[in-house]
C-alpha cells in the first residue's frame, strides 16, 4: 500500500449531543483543508451501521489509509471503530479519536469557543494520525481457570455457573465459610422465602463441585501475570485444625475453656461460641477453626495442663503445630464478589446504638427473628429474669444512606424492604405490638416490592414521615425526638425498642483488593465498573470483573444476576481460549540504545530484560522488551536518557506534533 | 489587555484516572473553561519533561498533568515516576524564568468530574494570572 497519509475526517453529531454546541459543519470544512486530509464529512451517529458504512466505503472509494473520528470519548467507541477499520482492511492502530463530546460539546456553552476547541482537537488529531504505524495484535492462550475471591451469594453463584460449564475455580473466602451476608438473614423479602433453605444447598453445591477448589479461612495474598494469564498466590491461614480428620463433631467446642464466651461474629456479638468453633450450624466446610486472637493457647502459650480441645478430639484432628500454608494457582480470569460491611450505627451518635442495649441494628434485628438465632426466633430483650417483649417498637431508616455527614450520599437500597420484611416478622411474632417506621421516602422499586410494602401497610404497620433528631431515655423507656413532616409537628415517641435500618458500606478491608488488582473506586468507595450501563460487571482491568455488592448496594436477586453477569464475562474469554494482548507497547531502538539498565529498573512489570548483540562487530548490551509481558504504560519511555525506547502509538515523535498544533493556534 | 487575554493550556491526561475523570464531567454535564486542551498519554509515567518544555515552546501559557491519585495508579508506580520527575521540571521551569503558575500536577480518579472542573478552572485562573508566555515561543507549525 501507498503509505503517503490520505485521511478521512468524521464528524460525529451525536443527535444533538456534539451538533447543539459544536458547529459541525465549520469543524468539517476546517478538517477537509488541513493537510494530507482527503475526505472530511460529517454524520448524525458515526457510530451507526450507515456512519460505519461511510468509513468503509470512503476507505475503499477515496484509498483513505488513516482515519480521525471526531466524535465521543475514545474509552467509549475507539473499539468500535478499530473493528469498522479491520472490517475495511485496514490495520486498526490507523485510527485516532478527537474527543469533541465527552471534553468538549458538554462541558462548553458557548457554540463559538466550542467549535473553535472542537477544530484544535480535530487537528491535533490529524497531526497524529498522519504519523500513526500499524500495530500487530499478539495473542495469548487463556488459562481456562477462574479465581473467585469471595464465597457470598455473588461468588457462589459466579462459581457454580462456570463450573458448571465446565471450566475449573478457585474459590477463596476469608472467613471460615462460605455464605456471606445471605447466611445470616431469617427471610428474604418480598417473598418470605427463607434464606438458609435457598442458599444452603448452593454452598453445598460449591463445596461438592468437582470443578470448584474452595479455600476458605485463606487470603488472596499476590496476583500477578495479566488478562488470560493470572499468577495467584493465596494463604490458607492455620486453622489448627486438620479438614481431613475434622468431622465437625463439635465436642471440642463443648471441651473448650472458653465456651460461651466469645461473642459469636456470626450472631452479630448477641450469641457465644468457644475459642474453637464453627460460625454457624450449617457451615461449609462443616469444620472446626481455632480463634488465634482468642484461643487461649495461642495467645498465652499455655491452656491447663493441655489444651481440652487437642485432648476432646475424637479423631486427633486439633493440631496447634499447623502454619499458614501457600497455594500458587494460575487463573485466565478473575471475579471480584467480596461484598460489603454494615454501617457502624456508633457513627451516628444521637440514636443511642452505643449507651442503650434496646437500640439494635437491622442486622441484629436479623438474628433476632431468626429460629436459628440466639433466641431461638423470640424477640427478647434483657437477659434472665429481667427479659421481656417489647410491645412498642420503632424502625428508622437510612440510617448511614443517603447521609452526607457521614459520607454516603448514595441510597443503599435494601434497607427500605428489608425493615419492611423485619416489620412483618414482628407483627407476626408479637401480634400485639406497635410497630411504627420512620422514613425520609420508601422506595419499593423491585419486582413485588410495591405489593410487599402495601401489605405490610394492610397489617397495620405505621410509616412516619421524618428522621429523628434524637433518641434519649425517659424511665424504662427510649423516646424518639422526631418531627412528622406530613403533619408538621413535632412529636416525642416512647418506645420499648429500636431498630436501627443501617445502610451498606464499602468493606474496610476494600484497600486491600485494589492494591492487588488495581481496581478504581466511583464516589461512593464501591469497586467502579468499566461503564456504568454498558459493562457493569467488567473493570478497567481487563480479565477482572465485578459481582455482588462490591460493586454497590444491591438485594440478593440483583446480585445473582450480576454474579451471573460476570460469570459470562469470564466465560467469554475462557471459552473462546485466546486473547489479544497490548499492541501499543514499547519498542527498542537497540542501535542507539546504550545500554545503561535504567528502564529496566523503571519496568513495573519486569517486561524489559538485557541482551547481548553483535553491533558493527561488537558484543553490546541492550535492552529489550518483551511484548507480552509489556502492559504499554510507557514509564520506560520518559526514563530513557538516549531515547531509545518508544511506546507504539505514542512516540514521542507522534506526541511532539500534537503540542505545536495546541499551542500555536 | 489582561481582561481579554484567554490563556492557552496543554494538559496531560492517563487514560485510566484523569482522562476518565474529565470524561465523567462531561457525562455529567459540568461546566467548565474551554482553555484546556487534552492529550491522552496511558500513563502520566509516559509524559516525557520535554513535552512540557515544548509545550511551553509551542506556545502554551500552562502545561497540566493530571494522572491517578499516588497507590492507584493502573500501571502500579507509574505516577510516582511522574510526580518525582515534574517536581524536578518544577524547579527547573522556575530556574529558567518560566512562573510556577504555568505549571500544575493534580490527581484526578475516574470518579472525580466535579474534581476536574476545579483543576481546570485552577489552571486557567493561575495561567490567567501569570499572563501570556512567549518566552519560548516558536511562531511557526512544521506540518
Amino acid at each position: 500500500m501507498n503509505n503517503k497519509p490520505k485521511i478521512g475526517v468524521y464528524v460525529c453529531h451525536c443527535g444533538i449531543n456534539i451538533a447543539k454546541t459544536v458547529g459541525v459543519d465549520s469543524v468539517t470544512e476546517y478538517a477537509a483543508q488541513l493537510p494530507n486530509v482527503k475526505v472530511a464529512r460529517n454524520y448524525s451517529y458515526m457510530c451507526s451501521d450507515p456512519g460505519q458504512l461511510l468509513v468503509k466505503e470512503d476507505i475503499k472509494n477515496e484509498g483513505l489509509n488513516r482515519i480521525v473520528v471526531s466524535a465521543c470519548s475514545p474509552r467509549m467507541h475507539e473499539a468500535t471503530f478499530r473493528k469498522t477499520l479491520v472490517e475495511a482492511g485496514l490495520n486498526p492502530y490507523y485510527l485516532e479519536m478527537a474527543n469533541i463530546r465527552e471534553q468538549c460539546s458538554w462541558v462548553h456553552e458557548d457554540e463559538n469557543e466550542a467549535t473553535e476547541k472542537a477544530k484544535k482537537l480535530v487537528a491535533s488529531a490529524v497531526v497524529k494520525a498522519r504519523l500513526l504505524e500499524p500495530l500487530e495484535e499478539k495473542e495469548v492462550e487463556v488459562e481456562p481457570a477462574t479465581l473467585v475471591i469471595g464465597g457470598g451469594i455473588a461468588g457462589i453463584q459466579a462459581a457454580l455457573d462456570i463450573a458448571d460449564a465446565g471450566f475449573q475455580v478457585y474459590m477463596v473466602e476469608k472467613t471460615p465459610s462460605v455464605g456471606g451476608t445471605m447466611a445470616r438473614l431469617d427471610k428474604t423479602f418480598p417473598t418470605l422465602d427463607c434464606s438458609a433453605c435457598i442458599l444452603t444447598p448452593k454452598m453445598v453445591d460449591v463445596a461438592s463441585h468437582p470443578n470448584i477448589e474452595l479455600m476458605t479461612y485463606s487470603q488472596v495474598e499476590e496476583i500477578t501475570g495479566y488478562v488470560g494469564n493470572f499468577d495467584v498466590k493465596v494463604r490458607k491461614k492455620a486453622r489448627y485444625v486438620d479438614v481431613d480428620k475434622c468431622t465437625g463433631c463439635g465436642i471440642c467446642a463443648e471441651e473448650c475453656r472458653l465456651k460461651n464466651r466469645v461473642p459469636s461474629e456470626f450472631e452479630e456479638g448477641m450469641g457465644k461460641r468457644s475459642a474453637i468453633y464453627m460460625p454457624f450450624p450449617q457451615a461449609v466446610p462443616a469444620k472446626f477453626t481455632v480463634d488465634p486472637e482468642r484461643c487461649i493457647y495461642l495467645t498465652r502459650g499455655k491452656c491447663g495442663e493441655s489444651p481440652k480441645c487437642v485432648d476432646a478430639c475424637p479423631s486427633q484432628a486439633v493440631d496447634f503445630e499447623q502454619e499458614d500454608e501457600f497455594v500458587d494457582v494460575r487463573v485466565g480470569a478473575v471475579i471480584v464478589a467480596t461484598g460489603f460491611d454494615v454501617f457502624d450505627a456508633s457513627r451516628k451518635p444521637e440514636y443511642g446504638y452505643q449507651d442503650y442495649d434496646n437500640v439494635l441494628t437491622a442486622l441484629e434485628m436479623e438474628r433476632l427473628v431468626s429460629a436459628s438465632g440466639p433466641t431461638g426466633g423470640k424477640i427478647v430483650l434483657g437477659e434472665g429474669d429481667d427479659a421481656y417483649t417489647p410491645k412498642e417498637i420503632a424502625f428508622i431508616k437510612c440510617v448511614g444512606s443517603r447521609d452526607e455527614s457521614v459520607g454516603n450520599e448514595y441510597c443503599s437500597r435494601v434497607c427500605c424492604m428489608y425493615t419492611a420484611k423485619l416489620a412483618h416478622l414482628v407483627h407476626e411474632k408479637i401480634p400485639d405490638a406497635n410497630v411504627r417506621i420512620y422514613y425520609m421516602d420508601v422506595r419499593a422499586f423491585g419486582k413485588g416490592f410495591e405489593e410487599f410494602y402495601d401489605r405490610v401497610r394492610r397489617e397495620g404497620i405505621r410509616y412516619i414521615r421524618g428522621n429523628p433528631s434524637e433518641i434519649f431515655k425517659r424511665g424504662d423507656k427510649l423516646v424518639i425526638k422526631a418531627e412528622d413532616t406530613l403533619k408538621a409537628m413535632p412529636l416525642e415517641d416512647e418506645v420499648d425498642m429500636v431498630v436501627l435500618a443501617v445502610g451498606l458500606e464499602p468493606r474496610r478491608d476494600s484497600r486491600e483488593i485494589i492494591d492487588l488488582l488495581r481496581l478504581s473506586q466511583s464516589g461512593d468507595r464501591f469497586y467502579m465498573e468499566a461503564h456504568p450501563k454498558l459493562a457493569p460487571v467488567d473493570t478497567a482491568t481487563d480479565g477482572v470483573y465485578l459481582a455482588g455488592c462490591a460493586q454497590g448496594p444491591k438485594d440478593i436477586p440483583d446480585t445473582v444476576a450480576q454474579a451471573k453477569g460476570a460469570a459470562s464475562s469470564a466465560l467469554i474469554l475462557l471459552s473462546s481460549g485466546r486473547v489479544k494482548v497490548q499492541a501499543q507497547v514499547s519498542v527498542v531502538n537497540e542501535e542507539t540504545c546504550r545500554g545503561c539498565t535504567y528502564c529496566v529498573e523503571i519496568c513495573p512489570y519486569g517486561a524489559i530484560e538485557m541482551v547481548e548483540v553483535n553491533q558493527m562487530g561488537h558484543q553490546v548490551s541492550v535492552a529489550r522488551v518483551n511484548e507480552v509481558l509489556c502492559k504499554g504504560c510507557g514509564a520506560c519511555v520518559a526514563g530513557c536518557f538516549s531515547g531509545s525506547i518508544q511506546q507504539k502509538s505514542f512516540k514521542d515523535g507522534q506526541i511532539l506534533p500534537q503540542l505545536a498544533v495546541l499551542g500555536v493556534m | 489587555m489582561s481582561d481579554k487575554f484567554e490563556p492557552n493550556i496543554v494538559a496531560f491526561l492517563c487514560n485510566w484516572c484523569s482522562y476518565a475523570g474529565a470524561d465523567l464531567a462531561g457525562t455529567s454535564r459540568i461546566q467548565y473553561p474551554p482553555n484546556l486542551h487534552i492529550v491522552r498519554v496511558m500513563c502520566t509515567g509516559r509524559v516525557n519533561p520535554l513535552f512540557v518544555v515544548n509545550a511551553f515552546q509551542q506556545g502554551a501559557d500552562g502545561v497540566l498533568v493530571s494522572g491517578c491519585h499516588p497507590g492507584d495508579c493502573h500501571y502500579m508506580e507509574g505516577n510516582y515516576y511522574a510526580r518525582r520527575r515534574f517536581t524536578l521540571i518544577r524547579e527547573l521551569l522556575e530556574y529558567v524564568g518560566v512562573d510556577p503558575k504555568r505549571f500544575h500536577m493534580s490527581w484526578v480518579s475516574a470518579s472525580e468530574g466535579a474534581k476536574w472542573k476545579d483543576v481546570v478552572e485552577e489552571v486557567v485562573e493561575n495561567a490567567k494570572a501569570a499572563g501570556p508566555f512567549d518566552q519560548f515561543r516558536r511562531n511557526k507549525i512544521n506540518w
